[in-house]
């Protein structure tokens, strides 16, 4: 496994990119289009079991069924690393907007009767009390997503998108199986690190959680 | 979307070995086998942690460390491991149906565990004040308060096995896997893409029909159907961190 990583420094450093960015971007993304929806669901109650029946769908679906279905969907090429930043984007979203929505739900009626008495309206309430009090459902929820995404990115080997999960497709061809541990080895150290960065922002985001504690 | 319809309008494509039907059946076998196993570990393992609260630390992290695994990568690691070592009949049988089976433990185990601690102390004190033993606790209190979550554990492992099973096709395995791997190296997107509707219904179907059996066993008292306050007022189950990788269903 050594020799390996020796003699394929660049180009196992190119995959561990690579896979970084295609698990990090659906996050990113999923993240910016769950938070309106799960808005919106908590806000409309009637919507709710529809946006929730449909996000429960969509996270049924396998993920190589979905990667597949892409191109004829998107009309992308099958190869291509945008099948799976959608497909994963989908999974985010699915996941994330119900987190969001409930943790929006459960935010005490107190707390948003105190924040209209103290002169908070509309958007400014949701940015400034409603969203940083369901910070931490919302982290718990994302730090599944991303662990999820690391592992669902390596199943995009198998149509043909180059990245971590290469390791297990030329392992198992070549019937080397350091080559695979490597490849396990780096998906999990990718995963520690994204829970990690994703943690401390939570934990810079909810200061007010340790004041006074 | 035609070529999809195409594939699967095509009567040649429903019969023989390598035929619809039989891969859904391959497909269902593997799923299910494996799931038989994750039940048989993860319910009394989660009904004793859930019960007494011991090794609840350990359950938690022992699955969030499962979850960072490469469910594709882990398959294709065993398989290389001990295939070599069984009979040609079990040489990737076996060692995909344990790797399935250590994908859907922590789905359903934290479930089971987390839905157990998590029934109101109330209800389980009043049980014990009215002369129930540790046993009876469990089995008419605990349980049936948690059975709703305890499903959607299941679901959560079965729907994991359904699409890892998916990839197994790669190791030479059977199953709806098959259409969109011959069909890749075939450069038949057709075959590809109606295998990946395949599988999808086939997901789809499943959960559904783990829906109605959840509606059939859980008591109407704890499915949320009657709605009280505290039901509306409980906050998101994810927050305490035990949710592990329960896909939120109802």
């Amino acid at each position: 496994m050594i020799t390996y990583l020796r003699d394929h420094t660049q180009e196992v450093a190119d995959r561990f990119l690579t896979h970084a960015w295609l698990a990090l971007l659906p996050l990113a993304i999923g993240l910016a289009l769950a938070i309106p929806l799960g808005w919106l669901a908590s806000r409309y109650r009637w919507l709710y079991p529809g946006v929730i029946n449909l996000a429960g769908l969509l996270y049924t679906l396998p993920s190589v069924a979905l990667f597949v279905i892409m191109p004829s969907i998107i009309h992308t090429k099958i190869l291509s690393p945008v099948n799976v930043v959608v497909a994963l984007t989908i999974y985010t979203v699915a996941l994330l907007v119900r987190v969001i929505a409930d943790a929006l739900i459960a935010v005490p009626d107190e707390v948003r009767a105190a924040a209209v008495a103290m002169g908070f309206t509309g958007l400014g309430r949701f940015l400034r009390v409603d969203l940083p009090i369901a910070v931490p459902v919302i982290v718990a929820g994302l730090r599944v997503a991303a662990a999820s995404n690391v592992g669902l990115v390596s199943v995009g080997a198998l149509i043909g998108v180059n990245q971590l999960g290469s390791l297990f497709t030329d392992g198992f061809t070549r019937d080397i199986g350091s080559v695979v541990l490597l490849g396990i080895i780096l998906c999990v150290i990718l995963a520690l690190i994204l829970d990690a960065i994703i943690v401390l922002t939570g934990r810079r985001l909810t200061a007010w959680q340790r004041v006074g504690a | 979307m035609g070529v999809i319809v195409d594939f699967l309008g095509n009567g040649a494509n429903w019969s023989g070995s390598d035929g619809i039907p039989l891969r859904i059946v391959e497909h269902l076998e593997y799923t299910f086998v494996a799931l038989l196993f994750v039940c048989a570990i993860a319910l009394p393992l989660g009904l004793y942690v859930g019960h007494t609260g011991r090794g609840s630390v350990a359950i938690a992290g022992t699955a969030n460390a499962l979850r960072a695994l490469p469910d594709f990568g882990l398959l294709v690691y065993v398989v290389l491991l001990i295939s070599g070592s069984l009979p040609a009949d079990l040489a990737y049988t076996l060692p995909t149906t344990i790797v399935l089976v250590v994908l859907g433990i922590p789905a359903t185990l934290s479930a089971t565990y987390a839905g157990i601690q998590n029934v109101d102390r109330a209800a389980r004190d009043a049980a014990k004040g009215m002369g129930m033993t540790g046993g009876q606790v469990l089995w008419r209190v605990e349980v049936p308060n948690a059975l709703p979550l305890i499903i959607s554990g299941i679901r959560s492992s079965m729907l994991q096995i359904v699409a890892t099973a998916t990839i197994a096709a790669y190791v030479s395995l059977g199953g709806l896997g098959r259409f969109i791997l011959d069909g890749q190296s075939q450069r038949d997107y057709s075959q590809m893409a109606a295998g990946a509707v395949l599988v999808g219904v086939l997901a789809i179907l499943l959960d559904l029909i783990s829906t109605a059996i959840q509606r059939l066993v859980v008591s109407p008292g704890v499915t949320g159907r009657f709605r009280t306050s505290a039901a509306r007022r409980r906050p998101a189950l994810i927050a305490s961190g035990q949710e592990g990788s329960v896909v939120p269903t109802s």
